[in-house]
């Protein structure tokens, strides 16, 4: 066993876990933040992807001592109380999800493609960069076009902060 | 995932003294084939020593005609760094088409050369280019390093600490990526150093892993051209053959994605 200490959203946490814990079991089994899913367990649907220091990574794929003194960003940490996410809004508002389960996984992702590019997003790399998130319900199509919205309204809040 | 002890490396030195304290210690940088591996239980080290954080091993240096990247460099690091796009841009791109941006965060070159995966793509590179891997003992030259499938001339307990890549006149890689896991079907890395040798390695073909390709480099060396591969012909003896493709699948790819890098050399 091990104390790995670590902020999540915001706050810190200090976890004791069994050494071979990875990230993603931290934080569904010892902290209840179920949001972040697991898929496949094997690093190719992204279903499980959270931020650490603010960079996407999929947390089935790490341990967790290797978190350890990282500030980690899940899918319930991006709302700002009632207000959604640009992400969170720009999905619901185009339909982004079917079954719900890849959801959290793209918009970690989605988020951290729109902050490395900034304006210069288009579609194709949208495709190209969501390559690391699999869907079963919704073809891509609405989740593409929920992060292209969301990219103009991330532009927009940001220039309002 | 079998029990095992997870261990903090600051530095070098530290790594080597946890790894011999551990009965079957392994060093983790990325994870992003170590950690699969372990949770498939084919893989069950008393000890994972983390080299993750270890600064010495973190950058990379433009110094005249040699690039250096340090081992626990992250593929996004090396595929984002200005050195890298200016001096070989070919390995920019190759660190562009591999993995997904998750893994492009984690995974490191040290990581992928040290597993020596049949279809890890920083092997070929690594051949093609001519590079000298660096550990804590020793330098070893990349013909000398990768000794066939997951297997290397890494002694136990040895870091690699560094990759030094003398910069070419050209280079170009392409690959042919499997969809669900981006690992190569088949990638070529074809390389013109300045002294206008000529070297091609595949990666994701052969049994043995990562090879070169002479009947490509002899026709290159004549004719710096995708035309003038058109008329080589690859043997499919001792290539990989599995539900994604058969070793003859595998043969051709080895020629395409040769004719397609040297169109996209620079």
């Amino acid at each position: 066993m091990s104390t790995v200490k670590l902020t999540v959203n915001g706050k810190a946490v200090a976890v004791d876990v069994e050494d071979r814990t990875l990230l993603v079991q931290l934080l569904r089994d010892h902290l209840n933040l179920t949001g972040t899913h697991v898929g496949c367990d094997t690093s190719q649907c992204g279903a499980c992807v959270v931020h650490m220091d603010g960079r996407a990574v999929k947390s089935c794929t790490m341990l967790a001592g290797q978190a350890d003194g990282a500030s980690i960003t899940t899918i319930e940490g991006i709302a700002k109380g009632d207000e959604l996410h640009p992400m969170q809004a720009a999905f619901r508002d185009n339909h982004g999800l079917q079954c719900g389960y890849c959801t959290p996984g793209m918009i970690m992702s989605a988020i951290d493609i729109v902050q490395r590019h900034g304006g210069q997003l288009d579609e194709a790399t949208v495709r190209s960069e969501l390559e690391g998130n699999i869907c079963r319900c919704t073809g891509y199509h609405n989740i593409v076009k929920a992060v292209l919205d969301a990219a103009g309204r991330m532009k927009v809040s940001q220039a309002a902060e | 995932m079998y029990q095992t002890k997870y261990h903090r490396a600051s530095s070098v030195d530290e790594a080597v003294s946890l790894f011999a304290k551990g009965s079957e210690a392994k060093f983790l940088a990325g994870g992003q084939t170590l950690l699969p591996v372990m949770k498939q239980r084919l893989a069950s080290p008393s000890d994972v020593i983390d080299l993750g954080k270890i600064k010495e091993l973190q950058g990379v240096e433009l110094s005249g005609d040699t690039l250096t990247i340090k081992a626990a460099t992250t593929y996004y690091d090396i595929m984002t760094n200005a050195d890298v796009k200016k001096a070989i841009p070919a390995i920019a791109h190759l660190t562009s088409v591999l993995g997904d941006p998750a893994v492009r965060y984690r995974g490191t070159i040290g990581g992928s050369i040290a597993n020596n995966d049949p279809a890890a793509d920083f092997p070929a590179a690594l051949l093609a280019l001519g590079a000298t891997v660096k550990t804590n003992k020793r330098s070893i030259a990349a013909q000398d390093f990768f000794q066939g499938l997951f297997s290397t001339a890494l002694e136990d307990g040895e870091i690699i600490t560094a990759v030094s890549f003398p910069v070419p006149a050209k280079a170009g890689y392409e690959k042919m990526r499997h969809p669900a896991s981006r690992f190569a079907l088949t990638g070529v890395f074809v390389a013109q150093t300045k002294s206008g040798e000529v070297r091609v390695a595949a990666t994701g073909a052969s049994q043995s892993g990562v090879m070169r390709v002479p009947a490509i480099e002899a026709a290159l060396k004549a004719n710096w051209s995708p035309s003038a591969i058109d008329s080589v012909s690859i043997s499919a003896n001792g290539l990989l053959a599995d539900i994604h493709g058969t070793a003859e699948y595998r043969a051709n790819l080895v020629k395409v994605m040769a004719q397609r890098a040297v169109a996209a050399a620079s």
